[in-house]
């Protein structure tokens, strides 16, 4: 079992979103953050005061699949979230060593 | 859809036409009232009292009714103008963990300055006295009441005008509070007003607007200084304003400016404020000509022509140099606008009002954005940089633009030297006032500072003055 885990700009999100559920992949875990990579941030101004906003607010999405879904996976992610311009965002793919369901206790893909 | 609309019309027709006629026949029907009797009805509506009595009514003491209910409204509109007006603009203006800190302190204030009016403070600035400060006959409000008190006003009555000065003596103190938000104690902000309104304001107020204060050039003719100021750029907006920088001075700059964040956190409320505060400003303005008449008139149109113009220039200004417009902008032009009208509103044309209000919006906008940082001063929400700066102005421009074809009581005692030579009495006045805010705001800071301390420690003041000083936040999400 793989884990993605996929940052994304926010507006990308439904569309990430629905090209995951076509592969049927079941469920996913999304979180509001800030960060920063070579995306610049902005500046805001207050009566001559300058403030540079370096985090921006992006989407971690968070995804657990079996092996043989994880190639489609990402290209399905990539496709759906890519612009072409700076700040796109960035996909990581750890090892899950096990998955449990806690209604059923079923563990491995049988639980993701 | 025609059809409608021209039964709507005839139907209004209809009904206005009704009384109207009805009207016409009554008055016809009715014998020709006798002078004697028009003169009765006539004093009968300002006692208010039977019209068809007949019987003449004393109105020798007795306040008009339409002047005292507009002084009425007028002091409403101005209390507004710090509840909640001032204390949401500043409000918005600061980090979450001081909003309420500061709209504490504005009620604080608004409370300290209503006791001691009632105690001495009224006594002080409107009883007749010296020169420079007013005799003690009015003490705890005693012969204030309803009978109009002609030193200042024939139709009013002394209470309203006493409850309508008692608002500036509210906005005044909570102006300074704008310089040293978000890290001054609660204690130290009272008894800092109390002293302050002692040592800066009563004085100030009575030389400028007492019956025989000394800079009182309009209604004192053996003023010292001849001097105008309609309707407080000395009284309020100098006051406060340089008191505002030598208590930012005094109290240092906030823990971590100016290289820590400190975004406001809600332009939004800002906005609110500044526009209750514009509303507000027509009563501190037009209420000053003491009476719904055609000074108040031409007060309201400079009032307006003066904040609308003030707050596109700095609009202006900011897209020139940063090419954006922001919503703190029009907000900031705006108050520069209202405060340099102030002394001016009553004195000066539409023509003046509107060069008026390009200063107000421009020139405090470089002393904001340009010349604090080079000097260095946390003025936190920019107390001085608005209210003293364009009030000072003010105060100047009042004696080269105020004009007796605008306001006939200026040729009373000042129809000499309006037009000529009043310029230089009111650098004169400046020079006074400035003084006494200087030196006032001083020796105030430094008894509150030994006696009870003025700043909160660092690690309270990284907390935030409202839960370690009110126990409470202003946002639970």
């Amino acid at each position: 079992m793989k884990k993605i885990e996929a940052i994304i700009k926010p507006f990308k999100l439904e569309e990430v979103k629905d090209a995951l559920s076509e592969l049927g992949i079941e469920g996913m875990t999304v979180t509001e953050v800030k960060g920063f990579g070579r995306q610049k941030g902005h500046t805001e101004i207050y009566r001559g005061s300058e403030y540079t906003v370096d985090f921006l607010p992006k989407i971690k999405l968070e995804v657990v699949l079996a092996d043989s879904l994880m190639d489609s996976a990402v290209k399905a992610i990539i496709n759906s979230a890519k612009t072409g311009k700076i700040g796109d965002g960035k996909i990581f793919i750890l090892d899950v060593d096990e998955a449990i369901r806690i209604r059923t206790e079923e563990t491995g893909e049988k639980a993701v | 859809m025609k059809a409608a609309t021209l039964g709507f019309i005839l139907c209004a027709v209809i009904a206005l036409g009704a009384p109207v006629r009805g009207f016409a026949q009554a008055a016809a029907a009715a014998p020709t009232p006798t002078v004697e009797q028009r003169l009765s009805a006539v004093e009968a509506y300002i006692a208010n009292s039977d019209p068809r009595a007949g019987v003449p009514v004393n109105t020798i003491g007795v306040p008009g009714p339409g002047h005292n209910g507009f002084i009425m409204v007028a002091a409403a509109l101005i209390l507004f103008m710090t509840l909640p007006g001032l204390a949401l603009s500043y409000a918005g203006l600061v980090r979450r963990k001081n909003v309420l800190s500061v709209l504490a302190q504005t009620f604080g204030i608004a409370g300290v300055a209503t006791i001691l009016w009632w105690a001495v403070g009224y006594s002080l600035v409107f009883a007749p006295g010296k020169p420079w400060i007013g005799g003690l006959q009015y003490a705890w409000l005693n012969h204030v009441g309803p009978a109009p008190n002609t030193d200042y006003s024939f139709w009013v009555s002394h209470n309203i005008f006493c409850m309508f000065e008692l608002m500036f003596s509210i906005i005044t103190p909570a102006i300074i509070i704008g310089a040293t938000a978000e890290r001054m104690r609660y204690a130290a902000v009272i008894w800092f007003t109390a002293l302050w309104l002692f040592l800066v304001y009563y004085p100030v107020a009575h030389m400028m607007w007492g019956v025989d204060g000394a800079m009182n050039g309009l209604n004192n003719p053996n003023a010292i200084i001849k001097s105008i100021d309609f309707a407080g750029g000395t009284v309020v907006h100098m006051t406060s304003g340089w008191s505002s920088l030598i208590l930012c001075i005094v109290l240092g700059h906030r823990a971590g400016y100016p290289k820590e964040r400190m975004p406001p956190n809600s332009i939004v409320l800002c906005m609110v404020g500044t526009c209750i505060l514009w509303v507000g400003w027509y009563g501190f303005n037009c209420g000053s000509a003491m009476g719904a008449d055609g000074i108040a008139s031409n007060a309201f149109l400079t009032t307006t022509l003066s904040a609308a113009v003030g707050s596109a220039a700095w609009a202006f200004a900011e897209w020139i140099y940063s090419k954006k417009s922001s919503v703190l902008g029009f907000c900031s032009g705006a108050i520069g606008g209202l405060v340099i009208m102030s002394p001016n509103c009553g004195y000066v044309g539409a023509t003046s009002a509107v060069i008026l209000g390009l200063i107000g919006g421009i020139v405090p906008y470089f002393v904001v954005v340009k010349l604090k940082p080079i000097l260095g001063y946390d003025d936190a929400l920019d107390a001085f940089g608005v209210h003293a700066v364009s009030g000072t102005i003010g105060v100047l421009a009042a004696g080269f633009m105020a004009k007796t074809e605008i306001n006939p009581r200026l040729a009373l005692h000042l129809g000499g030297i309006v037009g000529h030579t009043l310029w230089l009495s009111q650098i004169e006045a400046i020079l006074v006032v400035t003084l006494i805010s200087i030196a006032g705001s001083f020796i105030a800071a430094f008894i509150v500072r030994i006696f009870v301390g003025l700043r909160p420690n660092r690690e309270q003041e990284s907390i935030g003055l409202d839960l370690v000083e009110h126990g409470e936040e202003g946002y639970i999400l």
